[in-house]
């Protein structure tokens, strides 16, 4: 599904990601895992749009997608979550999970300012389906809350919530554990594989071990924006490289 | 009944309503009619400056710019070569949407205080060029507008009308012709901003990260909102021409920006009303403030400051969040 060929950014005089080469198949759980500074994050921002490859491919069902806006790739099916999350503040709940069906509403300008029939069949049938989302993922509670309002772990599963509502083919998780306590982890664990059963790709950058190791299909390991290994997690775990980089040895 | 009365989205279009038309009950003095229609005016272009500044979050310095074409475009066409005026307002906010996007769309991929530069410098150029044509636009001086008319039927300040059988006279008639319009653009406003396009502008403001990621073309939706705003603008100073009779490069100006601006700022962002009220405040808080004189400009400034400072949400939404909490309150304690 990703190909990642020869992958290179450079930041001033800093190789944030050097080299790197890996490939994600439909329906996996792939986890990228490293110390921090890694170049993880920037990893995910390149795959999502944000930053431009300063050399290397990056191909999306055999396209290449890089330099493409994140709006271009949302609509090639690719959503994602931030490690600092990205909520609206100044919306409720609900409307934040909305927001994330935007390119499956086709009502413009004029029926919008005039609000016609077409406009409000489908904002019914946005709301209903976002409500089922705040559900699924465990924010049935807070669906007239403003955002603003709401708790740290709620946002959370918020922000994946309206990762869903755009009915992705591959969904990024930057951190979703970060700041979870052990329950919430369990819950976010349980919610991660609902996701995968429903034939989602999931791409994980996470620091819970117990958790990647958990629910992956597979694992990149990077370490100084370096490939240094890849594979099931059994293997991860008995590779002598791994366990050097994060034990020191 | 109450409840979902106090739950509807537009139940402040009926206070709004009730209020503007409840006005001419009271009121008699012409002046003061000549006031509340150039508010009404000021009123309805703010709400459509608010979809830009309140809602997407982008700030436009230029505006007077777009509203002194609407008012320049109007006043030339008519007067000078007789176009209908209904034809010529269209005209006038077809061309002021064109000139919106075509500068918008590079200036929108800016951010902060370059954005606002640019629209800076754009409502600069439209000003220079209302001042420099003087043999069309009059320059400095300014020039003469000829008085709204449809098929035939004239509206002019100093006639007289009768409305199923009442003497109207024509300073009111302005008034009501203008508070129907307010009404109007202001429920427009509220259903854009209602729609999933308004979600996807408040997003923008919200975190432009996040509407990119679940697809909102932002640059498109930036440049969309300029120039609906924009379009309000050039309607209203089309209205304004008429209604005024006579126009100078003053309504282009960037003062004339800024003060707009501040009206969003100061009522409040993000709410129709609030912004309405900020209009209202600012053009009669100059009169009241007649009295003081040489400390007229140190009194406003003082009350402007005093705004921003205690209630930076603007008086609007401060004044909601107080009465909503003492409600609250007391249903709690109940």
């Amino acid at each position: 599904m990703i190909d990642v060929k020869g992958l290179d950014k450079v930041f001033g005089g800093v190789h944030a990601i050097e080299g790197l080469e890996f490939s994600v198949d439909q329906g996996q759980v792939y986890s990228v895992i490293g110390p921090n500074g890694a170049g993880k994050t920037t990893l995910f921002n390149l795959i999502t749009g944000f930053y431009t490859p300063t050399r290397g491919e990056i191909t999306l069902n055999g396209e290449s997608v890089v330099g493409m806006d994140p709006n271009r790739l949302a609509e090639r099916g690719m959503c994602r979550t931030f490690q600092q999350m990205q909520i609206c503040m100044n919306m409720t709940a609900l409307e934040n999970v909305m927001l994330g069906r935007h390119l499956k509403i086709r009502s413009g300008l004029l029926s919008s300012m005039f609000r016609l029939p077409a406009l409000y069949r489908e904002e019914r049938a946005c709301r209903e389906r976002s409500k089922e989302l705040m559900e699924f993922v465990g924010c049935g509670n807070y669906i007239n809350t403003d955002a603003s309002a709401m708790s740290y772990g709620a946002l959370k599963r918020l922000e994946i919530a309206r990762a869903l509502a755009a009915d992705p083919k591959i969904l990024l998780l930057d951190e979703p554990a970060a700041g979870l306590n052990a329950t919430e982890t369990a819950e976010l664990e349980e919610l991660i594989r609902k996701v995968a059963d429903e034939g989602v790709t999931v791409m994980l950058v996470e620091h819970d071990m117990k958790l990647v190791m958990g629910i992956s299909d597979r694992l990149l390991v990077i370490n100084y924006g370096r490939k240094l290994a890849e594979g099931t997690p059994e293997e991860i775990r008995n590779n002598p490289d791994v366990i050097a980089a994060y034990l020191g040895g | 009944m109450f409840e979902r009365f106090l739950n509807w989205r537009m139940n402040y279009v009926v206070v709004l309503a009730v209020i503007v038309f409840a006005i001419p009950l009271v009121m008699e003095n012409p002046f003061y009619y000549d006031m509340a229609t150039q508010i009404a005016i000021i009123a309805a272009t703010v709400v459509g400056l608010n979809l830009l500044v309140g809602y997407a979050g982008q700030i436009s310095l230029g505006h007077a710019g777009f509203y002194g074409i609407g008012a320049y475009f109007s006043a030339i066409a008519t007067t000078t070569y007789g176009w209908p005026p209904l034809l010529a307002m269209i005209v006038a906010a077809a061309v002021v949407g064109l000139v919106a996007y075509i500068v918008g769309r590079p200036i929108l991929k800016l951010k902060g205080h370059y954005l606002s530069m640019a629209t800076l410098a754009v409502g600069f150029i439209i000003a220079i060029i209302i001042n420099n044509e003087g043999q069309m636009t009059g320059g400095p001086d300014g020039m003469p507008v000829a008085p709204f008319s449809l098929f035939g039927w004239e509206l002019s300040s100093f006639g007289l009308y009768s409305f199923f059988g009442m003497a109207v006279p024509g300073h009111v008639a302005w008034y009501l012709v203008m508070a129907v319009i307010l009404l109007i653009a202001v429920i427009l406003a509220q259903n854009i901003i209602d729609s999933p396009l308004g979600r996807a502008l408040r997003s923008i403001h919200g975190s432009e990260i996040a509407a990119r990621t679940v697809g909102v073309d932002t640059a498109r939706y930036k440049s969309l909102v300029f120039v609906i705003s924009a379009i309000y603008a050039s309607v209203m100073g089309s209205i304004f021409a008429h209604f005024s009779g006579f126009i100078t490069p003053a309504i282009a100006s960037f003062d004339y920006s800024i003060v707009l601006i501040t009206m969003v700022v100061l009522g409040g962002m993000a709410s129709p009303m609030g912004v309405i009220l900020g209009a209202v405040a600012l053009k009669l808080l100059p009169q009241f403030l007649a009295g003081f004189q040489e400390y007229e400009t140190a009194v406003f400034g003082f009350i402007l400051m005093a705004t921003m400072i205690f209630m930076p949400k603007g008086f609007y939404p401060t004044a909601v969040n107080f009465v909503r909490g003492k409600l609250r309150k007391s249903g709690g304690e109940a």
